[in-house]
């Protein structure tokens, strides 16, 4: 038995340690401020070994395998795709604490348990950007569940956050049901769990049909973890009744984790039957960009808005993905354009949810009509507001653009019908998807404030520093990530070399 | 004056306007004249450094690329996209005349703030626009094309939305009732953006296809030209990636029948919105043709000629004949540029050296001219506080001064012998006579031609029905025994350079030539083979 590698796990260990010591903060002391900060200096000391790892060549101290570090018999794997998604998922924890420190001390609920949450969610999305088997993996992506359920609850007087609460977990554990239904015929048929090992079997399995329905049941509970059309209607609801920081972790974390793991899924476990889930992702993708878009137009309240805009947005991710596959094209490229996407996704979805929350507690309404006339009272949050959706409208020069560009070069570059012809649906999504994030613009730029609105009282109020640290955050990388997305576009290429170790 | 040379003299010409934008935005609102001379300042060291520009400019080697970033600057470098800007006989007098319109915008700005007032943001919205309009003139690889040509749309449709027209307006179709200036502002937006969205998908089918001749993919201009001049790209690929190419650049023109957005978004803008968006925004169409479409793909721009110049005459017939319906100022100017952009895309389509010059000094003129004529109905209707022809008469006698750049305007813009804007009109109708010869479609293009110059009637036409409507007659009994103020000193400031450019460019159209002439016949070589 090897040694065990503690380097490459110390971002799970002192995610893990900052789990508890969130929670035995919180039991002795009665000032809920330091749970806060417990969890947030641990979310943050957990980017040091990230760093420490993603960079380990050029460092002194640290011990180069040469190779990517395989742990516990290859159920366990960091690598370049393995660290950037943890890189993601940990600044997305960061930021929510950061969102949810000035949001819950204007509510009177729990907080150290809701730091306590939060970070294990988080711990439960690092493990998972790692967990190539299906155990590892489920187990991973129910603590991000799990987490999730008790959190979309948090505000337990609110009808609304109950309802949302339950159907998220109903429909969390549906999901988790399904997918451990396809596992388990994966399971019986290759007799092994991990995805290697799944992968190299998949040829001479008994009966290619049984095979085919495990790999539509795992697709199929993943589609709804990642709330990709027909399996999305429960996101709109759970998206307006949980507290808004929390959903702001929902649509960047919890789906993200499921993104993270229907990419190591398909492409690690499954890539003999590319054929098979290419198409069904491709429609999935379809489906998801023009529902979403279609339904938001209407949408008045900003919360759901933004749910229906983060199904969209997965269906721009899942676009290449798609297209790649079913026409057995080279994978590299869409893996590389749907985790780069992943990333500017991260960065602006956390930022459109600070600004949001922000001007939600000061107007004390998420209905967009309350909104309008913003510019007179709050000229800077209005103008963060507005680079963050436009940024999820693609526009140039904010990061959302280059997110798109990814995806539109990574479809076209497939060079069949099958990516010319999503990239024309992505295309036409990218213009229906202007009009809504425009009616932010228009309310808060366009329109006079409304007659009951106290702007002179609304003028003074101060953003909390945690939250506008947050905003300020994502804005800066929103531009800079608009201005040279080589950085992002890096990520996604250090993170596809997997690929290359898989032979794809 | 090495790193001036050395693409940091057009780097700063680009991105000095936004350094500003982000300078001014910081200043608290309450300082507004720190503001206004913050702007001020920032565009008027650009102009310096772009009439520095055109003062070392090489004009006996004007075919070649100058004070340009190595070709192989790094910037996204997973997809092989470079920084690379650099100036030639082409874009130069763009450059410049971006530069200009940004200093006269911001004079003529100083004590005519439209409501609601914040000039903090509208200045910054200026210079952003000023970024966006110059790179995409000297960017000469696609990705940063891409960028610039779409960094314009947001301060724009900001500029629209917020201190735009609020009248009432009903919506075709679906009949809502909608503000004229959210209308406006959106149909502008989504117009656009569903144009270039297929201009860029345009983009990247080049990007993979040039994998096969050059070894890499490749986003410069430059290579592509060279590869497209050889016939690297044909058939119905060609096809579709023209195609591509064709809505993002006509939307932008904007050509018949997508040219809807424009009335509404001239009209609904607030008047330095609609300077810049005359006088530079459209010209961003015309120029991707003449940069891209054309030199890459030269056999499609073959195919497609006769469509482009029909709906090039189209265009100038429909655009006169919508002129001569209208009974607001505005709106008439904006059916012109219709007219006129057809004129420049009845030159391109040609596909000559005399067609294309006749193109670039159309669009230098139109945007001095059509710019003057926006600031003029602004300030007028700053006064009147209507454009309503039915009300207006008399200007002559309430404003003299004013009647008279109205009516040298017109003139100019109606295309007068000797003013700028005859070169434009009067070379796109010769070229037509000889189009390329390879396309063997004279007979066509003679056609074209005549119904061409008979656009040239109807647009003196409708431009004397609109000063027999403003400038002449007696004044109406509303105005009689008002005072107006004739044209003030910051008008003057804005408006004269504007005049002097169009007596300039009209009696010494050399000015313009001078920096193209070379530049063309060089494109028009590589591509069609002279």
């Amino acid at each position: 038995m090897n040694p065990i590698d503690y380097h490459a796990l110390l971002p799970e260990i002192i995610l893990a340690a900052t789990v508890l010591l969130t929670l035995g903060v919180d039991l002795i002391t009665r000032r809920k401020s330091l749970a806060a900060i417990t969890a947030i200096v641990g979310s943050f000391a957990a980017f040091v070994p990230i760093a420490t790892l993603a960079f380990c060549d050029s460092l002194e101290f640290c011990t180069s395998t040469g190779a990517d570090r395989v742990l516990f018999g290859g159920s366990f794997v960091v690598d370049g795709y393995a660290l950037v998604l943890k890189g993601m998922f940990v600044f997305a924890g960061f930021v929510v604490l950061m969102i949810s420190v000035g949001y819950l001390e204007s509510d009177r609920y729990y907080e150290g348990e809701y730091y306590f949450l939060i970070v294990s969610a988080v711990l439960g999305a690092v493990v998972m950007a790692s967990s190539r088997d299906f155990i590892s993996m489920i187990v991973a992506l129910e603590v991000v569940s799990g987490s999730g359920f008790l959190l979309a609850g948090w505000r337990k007087g609110d009808p609304k956050s109950n309802e949302a609460a339950l159907k998220f977990f109903i429909i969390g554990v549906l999901a988790l049901a399904l997918m451990v239904f396809g596992v388990s015929l994966l399971y019986g048929l290759t007799g092994t769990q991990l995805f290697s090992g799944i992968a190299a079997a998949s040829a001479g399995v008994e009966s290619m049909a049984l095979f085919n329905l495990g790999v539509i049941f795992v697709l199929l509970g993943f589609a709804f973890k990642i709330s990709a059309v027909p399996f999305h209607f429960w996101t709109p609801d759970v998206y307006e009744g949980s507290p808004p920081a929390v959903t702001a972790w929902l649509s960047v974390g919890s789906k993200g984790a499921g993104f993270v793991g229907l990419l190591s899924v398909c492409y690690l476990a499954l890539p003999t039957v590319a054929d098979l889930w290419g198409p069904v992702l491709w429609l999935v993708a379809a489906l998801s960009m023009t529902v979403g878009n279609i339904v938001a137009i209407k949408q008045t309240h900003v919360i759901r808005l933004l749910g229906f805009s983060s199904i969209a947005q997965a269906g721009f991710m899942l676009a290449p993905f798609g297209a790649a596959a079913a026409s057995g094209a080279n994978l590299g490229e869409a893996f590389s354009a749907t985790v780069t996407y992943l990333v500017i996704y991260a960065v602006m979805n956390l930022g459109a949810f600070a600004a949001v929350i922000i001007i939600g507690m000061r107007v004390g309404s998420y209905e967009l009509d309350k909104w309008s006339g913003m510019n007179r009272y709050a000229p800077g949050v209005a103008l963060t507001l507005a680079m963050m959706f436009m940024s999820l409208a693609g526009i140039p020069p904010l990061a959302g653009w280059y997110a798109k560009f990814a995806m539109f070069t990574a479809t076209i570059g497939v060079g069949s019908w099958w990516g010319y012809s999503i990239a024309i649906i992505a295309a036409i999504n990218a213009v229906i998807a202007f009009v809504y994030y425009s009616k932010i613009i228009k309310s808060a730029f366009f329109d006079a404030a409304p007659a009951e609105l106290d702007v002179k009282a609304l003028e003074g109020e101060m953003v909390p520093g945690p939250m506008g640290f947050a905003l300020g955050l994502s804005t800066v990388g929103v531009l800079v990530l608009g201005v040279f997305p080589g950085l992002a576009a890096n990520l996604g290429e250090f993170s596809s070399e997997i690929l290359a170790a898989v032979g794809l | 004056m090495d790193w001036f040379e050395n693409g940091w003299g057009l780097s700063l010409i680009v991105f000095l306007p936004v350094v500003g934008a982000a300078i001014t935005l910081a200043i608290p609102k309450a300082r507004e004249s720190m503001i206004k001379w913050t702007a001020l300042v920032f565009s008027l060291v650009t102009l310096a450094l772009a009439v520095l520009l055109a003062v070392q400019f090489d004009y006996s080697n004007a075919d070649t690329y100058q004070f340009g970033t190595a070709i192989d600057t790094p910037w996204i470098e997973a997809i092989n996209a470079h920084f690379h800007i650099a100036v030639d006989g082409i874009s130069l007098p763009m450059v410049v005349l971006s530069a200009l319109i940004t200093v006269l915008v911001i004079i003529y700005s100083w004590n005519h703030w439209p409501e609601p007032h914040n000039p903090k943001l509208l200045l910054a919205f200026v210079l952003i626009l000023a970024t966006g309009m110059t790179g995409t003139f000297v960017a000469l690889d696609l990705v940063l094309f891409f960028l610039f040509f779409e960094v314009v749309l947001l301060p724009m449709y900001f500029m629209i939305g917020i201190w735009g027209d609020r009248g009432i307006r009903e919506v075709p179709i679906v009949k809502w009732k909608m503000e004229m200036r959210l209308y406006a502002s959106l149909k502008f937006f989504v117009f656009t953006l569903a144009g270039s969205a297929f201009m860029l998908l345009g983009f990247l089918a080049l990007y993979f296809r040039s994998a096969d001749v050059l070894g890499e993919r490749s986003f410069s201009m430059i290579e592509l030209s060279e590869i497209g001049a050889a016939g690297a790209f044909t058939g119905t690929f060609a096809f579709l990636v023209f195609l591509g190419l064709f809505l993002g650049f006509a939307v932008k023109v904007p050509m018949w029948p997508v040219h809807t957005w424009l009335p509404d978004a001239h009209t609904a803008a607030p008047t330095i919105g609609s300077v810049i968006l005359a006088a530079i925004l459209l010209k961003l169409g015309t120029y991707g043709f003449i940069r891209i479409a054309l030199p890459i793909l030269p056999a499609e721009a073959e195919n497609w000629a006769w469509f482009i110049g029909l709906l090039a005459v189209i265009g100038i017939i429909y655009g006169s004949l919508a002129c001569l319906a209208q009974t607001d100022v505005k709106r008439l100017i904006a059916y012109s540029s219709v007219g006129h952009m057809g004129f420049v895309m009845l030159g391109i389509a040609t596909l000559t050296d005399v067609g294309i010059n006749a193109a670039v000094i159309g669009m230098v003129a139109h945007g001095l001219i059509t710019g003057l004529l926006f600031f003029i109905a602004g300030s007028m209707a700053h006064r009147y506080h209507t454009r309503d022809m039915g009300r207006l008469g008399g200007n002559m006698v309430l404003m003299p001064k004013m009647g008279l750049l109205l009516g040298f305007a017109a003139m100019a813009s109606l295309g007068l012998p000797a003013l700028a804007g005859f070169w434009g009109e009067f070379m796109a109708l010769m070229a037509s006579f000889n189009p390329l010869e390879s396309l063997g479609q004279d007979g066509l293009f003679r056609g074209f031609m005549v119904v061409g110059a008979v656009g040239t009637v109807l647009t003196a036409g409708y431009m004397l029905y609109m000063l027999r409507n403003v400038n002449f007659g007696e004044p109406a009994d509303e105005w009689v025994g008002k005072e107006f103020h004739d044209v003030d000193r910051s008008e003057w400031l804005a408006w004269a350079p504007l005049v002097i450019g169009t007596i300039a460019i009209g009696i010494f159209p050399k000015i313009i030539f001078g920096a193209t002439n070379d530049a063309v016949i060089g494109l028009v070589e590589r591509a069609f083979g002279g």
